[in-house]
Formats: structure tokens, sequence, C-alpha cells
């Protein structure tokens, strides 16, 4: 495999990871936005273990199988477990006008390319040319944050940030250092349990897990 | 002087092999879509009898007919005819392929389809009204969509000339290229709109509620019928070869290159094959939308069109 083919190989699993972003603002099922959110991981593991191939760091390889063992399969699987749990499953979500999310989201695209234009200047990797789609990823994760109402969808949109982030620090200094990487997993999967425990908390004082009830926190006046 | 010569006779033999192979195409699709749901069929050339018998049937005119609805038939048969021949789809060198770029031809299926629509209102029954509003309104989405997937290959190629694009993508470097992807995806889903096939509409029915293209189509009878579905026939064919020509060109013949042309049939009948079976699979493995869906579906078009054009800036 040479370097070129590699190069092209990395982009086209970077144009990938932006249509699974774009696909997790559209999908209103959550069990869609699941299988994504998998599709996704596998695609940014498989980008790790190119890159690292490219730039001859073995220690990519792990973070790439570490990639494919938690975002692809224990989180999938505990959120899942989750839904289960929650009875919240086959819910269609009502999002607020997919088209206009669109088009902000084509509007964050252009606008990450053009922050990170300076740093394609100046950059000499193989993988410059992704850096605008990671942080395109990560302010796509924001806006369905931002868009949704449903506590779990929120969780995914977060989770999709985490993966921009992973993919930044991949194509811009060739992944962080192992003990960092191996700290994020570890924290990601603990988060996830705390969600988990969130979710029920949230729900038996709401009776719901849309976050807009929240407001009633506030006291009366 | 012999070099033009040939590339004329080129001409000539492409719009025969459009005229000619549109209904077997068209037959080729319907065959295999009763062979995925377990029907008979009527065999691959049902729609040259049809054409036929169509042909031999009289006119019967509404009383009120102006004559826009007895010269559409016509205008939209000559307009299908000359897209077929801008299209490059045996050879790269065509005398008419160098005159009009893909944005006219983008243009002349407008026109048909404006035709068509004023033809639908012509007569004032209520269901060509409908059709016709209806059909607008999947154009207005479909046409931005289609001419920003269009501008994605001609970025790729530097040239908004067909030739050119086919060209480019036979003899470059095989290179992955995410934006083509993404402009192919695209163009599927714009097609699939444009010729009224399944998610959007249902060539095969007559329910009021639901058909687009048949309510505008209503009134006609006879040769002028005829006409109108083999043009119809023919702009499926066209969105085919189309796509093959921007997209999977590889086996096209050479400018000048006349033995090269026998091949050139073969391979394209080969795609077309391949294209038929895409087509149905496409088409028994989804439902058809509600009408109000459909704007989502042609946004996500526009979408996929978008992120393949700022792919090919951020990514090649």
């Amino acid at each position: 495999m040479s370097v070129s083919f590699a190069a092209q190989l990395n982009s086209v699993l970077a144009a990938l990871i932006l249509l699974t972003a774009f696909g997790l603002l559209a999908q209103r099922r959550i069990y869609g936005l699941l299988h994504l959110f998998a599709w996704q991981g596998v695609f940014l593991s498989i980008s790790t273990a190119v890159v690292g191939y490219v730039a001859g760091q073995q220690h990519l390889y792990i973070s790439s199988i570490l990639t494919l063992a938690i975002k692809v399969i224990v989180l999938p699987y505990i959120l899942h477990i989750l839904i289960i749990r929650l009875q919240i499953h086959k819910e269609v979500e009502t999002v607020i006008n997919i088209p206009t999310t669109m088009l902000i989201g084509i509007a964050l695209v252009i606008f990450s390319y053009h922050l990170t234009s300076p740093i394609r200047e100046l950059s000499t990797l193989v993988t410059r040319s992704t850096i605008s789609v990671a942080l395109a990823t990560v302010m796509l994760g924001l806006l369905m944050m931002i868009t949704r109402k449903h506590a779990v969808t929120q969780i995914i949109g977060f989770l999709a940030m985490e993966n921009g982030l992973f993919f930044a620090a991949t194509s811009a200094t060739y992944g962080m250092p192992l003990v960092v990487e191996l700290g994020v997993a570890l924290d990601i999967l603990i988060a996830a349990f705390i969600f988990g425990i969130f979710f029920f908390h949230i729900r038996t004082t709401f009776e719901s897990l849309d976050v807009e009830q929240m407001a009633r926190l506030k006291e009366e006046d | 002087m012999s070099e033009m010569f040939s590339s004329y006779i080129l001409e000539v033999v492409q719009i025969v092999i459009l005229l000619a192979a549109a209904p077997v195409f068209i037959g080729w699709v319907r065959t295999l879509k009763c062979w995925f749901q377990g029907r008979t069929t009527a065999g691959i050339f049902q729609p040259y009898r049809d054409l036929i018998k169509l042909f031999h049937k009289d006119i019967v005119l509404a009383e009120n007919a102006s004559w826009i609805f007895r010269i559409t038939p016509y205008l939209i048969f000559g307009f299908t005819v000359l897209i077929g021949a801008i299209i490059p789809v045996l050879s790269v060198d065509l005398p008419l392929s160098s005159t009009a770029d893909v944005i006219a031809i983008v243009s002349l299926f407008a026109m048909s389809r404006f035709f068509t629509a004023l033809a639908g209102m012509d007569i004032g029954t209520a269901f060509g009204g409908m059709g016709s509003s209806r059909e607008m309104t999947i154009a207005s989405l479909a046409e931005p969509a289609m001419l920003m997937a269009v501008f994605t290959v001609s970025l790729a190629s530097k040239s908004t000339s067909l030739s050119q694009m086919a060209q480019v993508i036979a003899h470059g470097d095989l290179v992955l290229r995410p934006s083509l992807a993404f402009a192919l995806l695209a163009f599927i889903f714009i097609s699939l709109a444009e010729t009224g096939r399944i998610p959007v509409d249902n060539p095969a029915t007559h329910l009021e509620l639901t058909m687009i293209h048949e309510a505008m189509i209503l009134e006609y009878s006879g040769r002028h019928l005829a006409l109108i579905e083999w043009a119809g026939m023919m702009k499926l064919y066209l969105f085919a070869v189309l796509g093959i020509a921007a997209f999977f060109p590889w086996g096209i013949a050479e400018a000048g290159n006349l033995i090269a042309i026998p091949i050139a049939i073969l391979v394209l009948a080969v795609k077309l094959v391949l294209a038929g079976v895409g087509l149905v699979l496409i088409e028994t493995g989804l439902a058809k939308m509600r009408f109000f869906r459909v704007p989502e579906f042609l946004g996500s078009a526009f979408l996929f069109a978008t992120l393949g054009m700022l792919s090919f800036f951020m990514l090649e």
C-alpha cells in the first residue's frame, strides 16, 4: 500500500465519518442513531489503523483496536441495554426542522474548513487534509446536542463529538500518547455508566427523558 | 474530412440506438421487477408492442385543447432526442456534444418538463393541474441538487462539457475520490425523482391521489400518448447513460477510433443491464414515500451534492 493510496483511503474514510455525522443529525429513530454511531466508530477505527500504517506509529494500532472495542461494541451495547431498561425503544423523536439543521451543518463544515486552513498550509503530515473534517465532526456533534431534546440522543451527540476529537488528534499529530488515549477511553466508559444512572434519575423525577422538562426545576414565583 | 463524416455517422448511430434501446431498457426493468416479485413477465419487447398499439389508435382531443396541448408531445420528443444526441454514449467525439454542456442538458430537461406541465393544465381538468403542480414542486427541489452534483463532477474534470468529463475520468489515474462518490449518490437520488421511479412516484399506477407524471398526461391518447410514453422511456435511458458518462465512462470510444465502437456498444449494454438491476433493487426495496416526505428526500440529495463539493476542496 503506497503512501498516496493510503492518503486517498484516509480521505474516503474521513468523508464517510462526515457523512455519518450528518446522518446522526437527520436520524429520527433511536436505534438508527445507535447504528450510525457504531458505523462512525468503525470508520474511525479503520482510519486510525491506516494512519498508523502510513506514519509507522505502532501505538495507533492499539488505539484503533481500542476504538473498535469501546466505540463500536461496548458503548452501543451499553446504550442499547439502557434503551431497553428505560423502555424507550422504537421511539421517534420530534426534531425541529431537519433541512434547516442540515443547512446549519453545511455552514459549520465550511466554517471549520476556513478555520483549519492555516494548519493545513503549515502541516507536513499525510493526514493534514482531514483536520477540517475532524473539527466539523466535533461541531456537528455539538449541533446535535443543541438541537435534540432527548437525553439519550444528546449523549450520542456527545460521544460523536468525542469521536471527532479523537479523529482530530490522529490527523493533526498522529494521535495522542498512548497513556492519554487509554485514559480518555476509560473516561468515556465510566461516563457511559454515569449517564445511565443519570437517565434513571431523570426519568424517576420527570417521568420522561425530555430535557425540556428540566425547565420546571425553577422555583415558583 | 472523413473524420468529420465518421463522427456524424456515429451521431446518427447513437440516436438510432437511443430510439431502439430505450423501450428495451424499460422492458428489461419491468421484466426484472416481475422476476423479483414472482410474477409472469410480458417479455422485454412489450414496450414496443405498446407503442405500436398506441400509434395505430386515433387521437381523442378535448374541445378546448389549445395549440400548446397539440404541440407538446412533439416538443418533448424532440428535446429528448436532442439530449440523447448531446450525451457522449458511444464515443467522446460527437459533433453535437461540443455544442452544449451539461448545464444545457439540465435546462433541456427542464424545458420538456415545463411544456408537460403546461399541457397538463391546458385542458383544465383537476388531475392535470394537480399533476403539474406536484411535478413543478419536485422539479424546483431536484434541479438545484442536480446542478450541484454536476458541478462537483465538473470540478474534478475542470470542465462542464460531458465529453471532457468522460475523457478525464476514463483516462486519468484511478484515484479514490470521495467527492465523486457523494455526487453519484446525489445523482441516483435525483434520477429517481426526475424519472418518476418508486420512492417518489410510481410509474405503474394510475391511482388518483399519488400519481404525478401520469396525472399530467392523463388527457393524451393515440399518437400523442405514444410520443410522450416513448420520450418517458428515453428519459430513463438518458439518465442511466448520463450517469454512465459522468461516473463510469470506462469503455467509451476515443475520438476517431471507429474500431472501438462495437466494443463500446457491448460495454454500454452490459452497464445498462447492471443499471437496470440496481434500479429494480432500489424499487423493490423501498416503499413509495408520502408526497410531503419528498422535499426531505431531495434535500438529502442536495446535502450529498454539497458535501461532495466541499470534500473536493477539503480532501482532494
